[in-house]
């Protein structure tokens, strides 16, 4: 009979990185469950972008403490590879009155924190990058600490860590079902028989709300497909990674020259559909042209596209459930898991070992939906 | 002499055969997942040229034939294309090219 103190469901970036963590705080008989290979799912389809602009508190202090981590990663995980993390910083662009007034809102509380974001001009912003059509800009934001990383390098890299302190990862293993006994969980049935365990984590990205629905709790999330596309690779032209809520676009340069862009469609329907569009990208180019005008000579290689998990209030459901509480959430990143991840994994990993959160996990738990208590950010594409 | 490491697999993203062969050693068991620690196949050819070499090295070292992988996912678009020549599409305009 195989036993295990936990079993993570999901092997993107926040499955492995929950592994890790509770891997190096002593849980190291714990088993990740992937159905298919590593960082298959969301983790190795989004943007890579890592930002700390967010308009609020608990979303600033989630992803600065992430992005600290992104820069000690390469050498905290003792990695053999590379996580190319650069901060080129991200340039954020403000079209009309009030989202420039919700900017310099976020800017101050920002600031708070000590995420030292600037203002700029449109002028300015030309500073930054060039070749910017500034036409109806009103204004932008500049964190130069802000960035991007290789989302497979860095799920790879917590993946070897957590492996040498002994950690079991079962690839192309599907998790059917999550027995519960008595009130409590007796075991994990997986397509390469039963793992006994007390302890599950739903990392499950895009497909969270069938795990949860294995024990009969219905999480308020849905899946919903983001395309995004890549060009031929050229030398170095942007640095920060430029968004724009009002045109639901972002577009980054990679270390290694291509041209990474995505674009949020408001006609998208719910369901776990991951096909490529010709629309997509007609609509991206047409976008991007006008705004990025240079990039209209380069060459698509590759579209793609994964699945957002989705909550009411666009912010991750963190940690134990309510009637369930060793069933641990970790779901529901709205798009922007990859960025949170590091210190996501953290909280989660005290929490299962009944240390003192580094942060008020709390903020993000399940119940407050039932309570009413949402968490408002006014920052999401 | 063991001259893997001077073959080139993938001639977009300069990966060698003894980079190849070292990953399917480690565990790295499949295209996709090579494709995604190494880059192979994320160049202008997009695989067509590396994606078979490397299934044949993976059946080489882990046994399973080719025709018994999971077949890699194949993307578009099948050529490369201008987003310059694309835009002016959606714009319903005459375009070079």
């Amino acid at each position: 009979m195989k036993t295990r103190d936990a079993v993570i469901i999901g092997g993107g970036v926040i499955g492995c990185a929950i592994a890790y963590e509770l891997a190096r705080r002593g849980m190291t008989n714990i088993t990740v469950v992937e159905k298919s290979y590593l960082s298959s799912g969301a983790t190795g389809r989004c943007g890579a972008g890592v930002r700390q602009q967010w308009g609020l508190e608990s979303n600033i202090l989630l992803s600065k403490k992430s992005c600290e981590a992104f820069e000690r990663m390469n050498e905290e995980l003792d990695y053999d590879g590379d996580i190319e993390f650069h901060q080129g910083g991200y340039l954020l662009l403000a079209y009309g009155k009030d989202q420039w007034n919700q900017f310099l809102k976020n800017v101050e509380l920002q600031h708070k924190h000590g995420v030292m974001t600037e203002i700029k001009t449109p002028q300015e912003a030309l500073e930054i990058v060039p070749f910017l059509n500034i036409e109806g800009l009103t204004g932008a934001t500049f964190h130069q600490k802000d960035g991007h990383a290789n989302p497979f390098k860095v799920t790879d890299a917590y993946y070897k860590a957590a492996k040498r302190l002994g950690v079991e990862f079962l690839t192309y293993t599907e998790a059917l079902d999550i027995v519960v006994k008595n009130g409590e969980i007796e075991k994990v049935v997986t397509t390469k028989g039963d793992i006994y365990t007390e302890r599950v984590v739903n990392a499950a990205g895009g497909w969270s709300k069938e795990i949860a629905k294995m024990v009969g709790i219905d999480i308020p999330v849905y899946s919903e497909r983001h395309q995004i596309l890549v060009t031929e690779p050229v030398k170095k032209i942007l640095d920060p990674m430029v968004m724009s809520f009002h045109h639901s676009i972002y577009c980054q340069q990679t270390p290694h020259g291509s041209f990474i862009m995505g674009l949020g469609d408001p006609n998208e329907l719910k369901g776990y559909n991951i096909e490529s569009t010709w629309q997509f990208m007609q609509e991206m180019a047409e976008i991007i042209t006008e705004l990025l005008p240079p990039l209209k000579e380069l060459r698509v290689v590759r579209q793609w596209s994964g699945l957002y998990n989705i909550t009411p209030d666009a912010a991750p459901i963190l940690g134990n459930t309510p009637h369930l509480e060793k069933f641990y959430q970790a779901v529901g990143f709205s798009g922007h898991g990859f960025m949170i991840a590091p210190m996501t994994a953290q909280l989660i990993a005290e929490q299962m070992l009944g240390l003192e959160p580094s942060l008020p996990i709390s903020t993000y738990d399940l119940g407050r939906y039932e309570r009413g208590e949402l968490v408002k950010e006014p920052n999401v594409v | 002499m063991d001259k893997s490491k001077d073959v080139i697999v993938c001639r977009c993203s300069d990966v060698t055969l003894a980079q190849v062969q070292d990953l399917i050693k480690q565990g790295y068991t499949s295209v996709e997942e090579i494709k995604r620690i190494t880059r192979a196949g994320m160049g202008p050819c997009q695989s067509k040229t590396c994606g078979h070499v490397i299934e044949r090295e993976i059946a080489k070292i882990t046994g399973i034939k080719v025709d018994q992988q999971e077949p890699h996912k194949q993307r578009g678009p099948i050529k490369g294309i201008k987003l310059g020549t694309m835009a002016v599409a959606e714009k319903g305009e005459k375009h070079e090219d």
